[in-house]
């Protein structure tokens, strides 16, 4: 099936909350929302879902208007963030009970609940309680009562937020092949630009109720049209700095400047916003594009396989980061290396120009 | 995030068509008789607010209002602290929470006529427990029926035990809802029990108290059942409440024009005094 | 400030422990440097809040020591050992402003106010709460009560150790990052011992100069950030830090050469002795598995695109390997590839422990 918004809008009170929105979402890849909280992310998926009537526009399933049509009668599942289960029935139940409601026949949804736990390894938690379980089970749980029910839509909401590190990683790798050939739309609300890349799928970037770019996940993080985009899919936060385009060359400070190439070498002279990942500034010099600019190294950090450093150059905090521990001090001096292949140019009204 | 559904409205029609039934038309039947004179027989004569002038000015009426006020004030002076109390003293966790609960619900099972009842036998001077004990063990002098102080003592003391346990179930339930870590916070931070006391538990109890007195409050204020039953409203119109007053100008003396006019005066009173209390109460969140 | 010792400590919740199993806590002996960022690192339900507890006094231990600068302080109460928590759940003092909230811990040791004044000013510019110093605490977002939280630990100068139990599980993810490298500023400018409990990697390997991992009640090993991640002593402390883990690949041992299958793999240093019947395995991070023209063969199971590097995973034999590649040319889905370590960073675990020696590659 398709899942569309077509003109949604949602306003309440005096607030907006979202604004105008068309998106069309299609089944066999994830579709992610990416964006911080209370960017409008939760309540989209409301909408979508029939939890929440939008203020205008319509929600259209496979070419038919069902904008009014409650959330029982759509056919959809929803993973919340918390760990809902039904508290007083074992996990068997638990998963069983969207069959029940359903009145399949008794074999039916014993063959549907076990080959659900199967996939999702809670076939020896079956007789236990919710409380019994650890939180990463108790997730699954409510997983296996999303799958089991065969569902047109799957909206799964930052459904790994409360889980331990670890445990994230682990249910995130199942998670795409779950889904994997069941012809359901899922729709994967996360504030994490890094679980959105692992995830794959498409993405749309949710911003202040906006979605400001869709599209291939990797692509639209290669490619962001306008500088809200850049920043939303960005963690750390990306480094942006204004530079003056002239006689051919990019001027960052009084010190720092280099050959316009590639795409840069087509704009127009003038002022721009530069926007750089931290992961291409690096503390060795990479190629023949790596342009230095030095700093006081402020902040240090460590992040399992990634060092990450904030330093001050001029006015502006700049962050670096790179794969394997780097010994950075803290009020050091220290050169790094931005690799201009890699920067974005952005016109004074956010959009991309180079 | 508030959803809006206007078909929302459909459930709260039941509620509304009963509360017209239960509330709205007896009210408007009360209105009715309040500015009107009736001498039976279907025969009403317009008074205007004649009742009213006349209720507002009755000796009677301040005096009843009085003991009322009295009767009220004393009663959430002393449940209200004492329920807090003895919410702090419940235990938190073990088996024992299960019978304090229990116990301290008990009281609030019993029919209020059965509490009159059991209070009117309870102080009897020569058979009745508490009599006996007043008068023939400790050899102070107690008739309930005879000296207005002990039966105001009796009334008080009657309202206390059978509502102080609403009291604490509130509390109760406010403080086990607080997280250890405040009071391993505090604890930390070398806060006196008093401190604790102060800056935790009563700020955190202080939505269920503003429930607690207001329920107390209401309660009390249009009390009838229990002293009714106990004492009758005696010795002399000593324990004679408002609500017994009432009673008696309108059943005893078939007054019916100024015995409505006071119900409404009565009924605004309790309103105003909740809307104050709960305004004042809630100004400062958020 | 204290050095803080923990002496052949144990706990249970149990009233009558018997087995290793029923203790929370098995033996832990440590020695904390006065003045150091350590971290307790580890899953939940590891041990290490109760480690916390214990240091605090807020827990007693079944058996051993706690010492403060030599000082048993096993039997104390919270408020007598000087020490300060932050909690997961920010907890402040609903009635009181921003500036009473700071200045509790000190007015309930009497101290003199112009003096509780001038320390809380001093610690609220450090936190950049001033602003907000004569508000009501009630109506703050989480991130800033959580400084207040932070703020009356660090008010006191008589504090032996700041703990954080797990501090910024409530803060946003945008937020987060601010508010660990405050955290980390404050402890370089104040210098006061801070033990911070975590599950998260990136906050305890940021925060701390020395991480304990625990694993099940017990320590699995104490380093450096750098350490742990270069050389775990475990492998558990190889798939718990860095994302994805270390891989762990099943692997025989003849005559004191690892083999996976009948492939021969080179290890960054002498095997040190290992018993008969041990589980052996080969730990290596992704980072240094390389794809090559020869080598271990394997099938491509997923490739995942993160922009800046590639995480391709392949099934060598029945074992996923994960491999972290250049961005880029990464091999299609179901391609069969060979795999090659670097040997400097190929280490041999006997029942989960390090088994190589450090030294000449062999």
């Amino acid at each position: 099936m398709t899942l569309e918004l077509r003109n949604v809008t949602k306003r309440v009170g005096g607030e907006t909350h979202i604004h105008e929105t068309t998106l069309r979402l299609e089944p066999g890849e994830f579709n992610i929302l990416l964006g911080p909280t209370n960017a409008g992310k939760t309540s989209l998926i409301k909408i979508m879902s029939g939890l929440e009537r939008p203020t205008t526009g319509q929600i259209v399933v496979d070419g038919t208007d069902v904008t009014g049509l409650s959330p029982q009668k759509r056919n959809i599942a929803l993973v919340h963030q918390f760990f809902v289960n039904y508290p007083h029935m074992n996990v068997f139940d638990n998963i069983a009970s969207p069959l029940r409601v359903a009145g399949l026949p008794r074999d039916e949804i014993v063959r549907r609940v076990e080959e659900a736990a199967d996939i999702l390894q809670l076939r020896p938690m079956l007789k236990r309680r919710p409380d019994e379980l650890s939180g990463g089970q108790q997730q699954r749980c409510a997983l296996a009562r999303a799958i089991v029910k065969e569902s047109k839509a799957v909206f799964l909401d930052e459904p790994l937020a409360n889980l331990d590190y670890k445990l994230r990683e682990e249910l995130r790798d199942q998670l795409p092949d779950l889904f994997a050939g069941r012809g359901s739309v899922v729709v994967y609300a996360t504030s994490e630009p890094t679980e959105a890349l692992l995830l794959g799928g498409r993405t749309a970037l949710v911003h202040e109720g906006r979605i400001t770019q869709f599209g291939p996940t990797a692509e639209i993080y290669r490619a962001p049209t306008d500088l809200t985009s850049a920043q939303v899919f960005s963690d750390p936060p990306i480094n942006i700095a204004q530079v003056v385009k002239a006689k051919g060359e990019i001027r960052l400070s009084d010190t720092v400047a280099w050959q316009a190439t590639r795409a840069a070498a087509g704009l127009a002279d003038g002022s721009y916003t530069l926007a750089i990942r931290p992961g291409h500034v690096s503390p060795e010099k990479g190629g023949a594009n790596a342009v230095r600019i030095s700093g006081e190294i402020r902040i240090t950090e460590l992040s399992g396989s990634e060092s990450v450093a904030h330093f001050r150059m001029g006015e502006s905090i700049w962050i670096s980061q790179t794969s394997g521990a780097h010994p950075y001090r803290v009020g050091e001096i220290r050169d790094f290396f931005i690799d201009t292949t890699h920067c974005f140019y952005f016109t004074p009204d956010g959009k991309l120009a180079a | 995030m508030k959803t809006v559904n206007n078909r929302a409205w459909l459930f709260v029609l039941p509620v509304v068509i009963l509360v017209a039934f239960n509330a709205l038309v007896p009210l408007m039947t009360v209105v009715n008789y309040s500015v009107q004179e009736t001498f039976g027989n279907n025969l009403f004569f317009w008074q205007g607010l004649d009742w009213f002038q006349q209720v507002l000015r009755s000796d009677r009426f301040h005096a009843a209002l009085g003991r009322q006020a009295l009767f009220t004030v004393t009663i959430l002076l002393i449940e209200i602290p004492l329920g807090v109390v003895i919410a702090l003293a419940m235990p938190r966790k073990g088996v024992w929470v299960s019978v304090c609960l229990v116990l301290m619900a008990l009281p609030l099972l019993i029919p209020w006529n059965v509490v009159g009842s059991m209070w009117n036998i309870f102080t009897l001077p020569d058979i009745g427990l508490l009599g006996y004990l007043m008068n023939d063990v400790l050899g102070i002098p107690y008739n309930m029926t005879r000296d207005p102080v002990a039966a105001w003592a009796t009334v008080i003391a009657m309202d206390v035990w059978h509502w102080t346990s609403l009291v604490v179930l509130l509390a109760y339930a406010g403080l086990i809802s607080i997280p250890d870590a405040y009071y391993q916070a505090a604890k930390i931070d070398g806060a006196t029990p008093w401190a604790v006391f102060r800056y935790i538990q009563l700020p955190k109890m202080k939505r269920v108290l503003t429930i607690a007195i207001l329920l107390r409050f209401m309660d009390s204020f249009n009390i009838y059942t229990e002293p009714f039953v106990l004492t009758g409203g005696g010795p002399g119109n000593s324990t004679t409440l408002l609500s017994i007053d009432l009673v008696k100008l309108a059943l005893g003396q078939f007054d019916l024009g100024p015995a409505a006019a006071m119900s409404l005066i009565y009924f605004l009173i309790t309103l105003l005094v909740s809307w104050v209390f709960y305004t004042l109460m809630t100004r400062n969140e958020n | 400030m204290a050095k803080i010792t923990l002496d052949k400590l144990r706990h249970s919740y149990l009233p009558a422990p018997s087995r290793p199993q029923d203790y929370a806590l098995k033996e832990i002996n440590l020695d904390w440097r006065d003045g150091g960022a350590y971290a307790l690192l580890g899953p939940s339900g590891c041990g290490k809040t109760t480690l916390l507890n214990i240091i605090s006094g807020l827990l007693t231990p079944s058996e051993g020591r706690v010492l403060f600068d030599g000082v048993d302080v096993t039997g104390l109460a919270p408020d007598h050992r000087n020490i300060a928590q932050v909690f997961q759940f920010p907890v402040i003092y609903d009635t009181m402003t921003v500036r009473q909230n700071l200045a509790f811990p000190l007015r309930n040791r009497g101290l003199d106010p112009r003096h509780i004044k001038a320390r809380v000013d001093e610690i609220s510019e450090m936190l950049e709460l001033t602003d907000l110093l004569d508000r009501r605490a009630a109506g703050l977002g989480p991130d800033t009560k959580q400084k207040i939280s932070m703020g009356r630990g660090l008010v006191r100068e008589d504090v032996n150790v700041i703990m954080f139990d797990e501090p910024l599980t409530v803060i946003d993810p945008q937020l987060k990052w601010t508010l660990r490298s405050k955290l980390k500023e404050l402890h370089q400018k104040i210098g006061v011992t801070m033990i911070y409990v975590t599950h998260d990697q990136t906050e305890a390997l940021t925060f701390a100069d020395q991480v304990v991992v625990m694993q099940e009640g017990e320590i699995v090993q104490i380093g450096t950030p750098v350490e742990l991640f270069e050389r775990p002593g475990h492998t558990f402390v190889g798939h718990f830090i860095g994302s994805p883990g270390m891989n762990i690949i099943p692997c025989e041992l003849r005559d004191g050469t690892a083999c996976i299958g009948d492939f021969p793999v080179a290890l960054a240093g002498p095997v040190k002795a290992v018993s008969q019947d041990a589980r052996t395995e080969i730990g290596i991070r992704p980072e240094f598995v390389k794809i090559a023209g020869t080598g271990l063969p394997a099938v491509v199971r997923k490739v995942a695109d993160l922009g800046r590097y590639t995480v391709i995973e392949a099934m060598l034999g029945e074992v996923r390997v994960s491999i972290i590649g250049p961005e880029g040319d990464a091999p299609e889905r179901g391609s069969e590839i060979h795999l090659q370590f670097d040997p400097k960073n190929t280490r041999l675990y006997a029942d989960g422990w390090l088994a190589t020696e450090e030294g000449e590659t062999r």
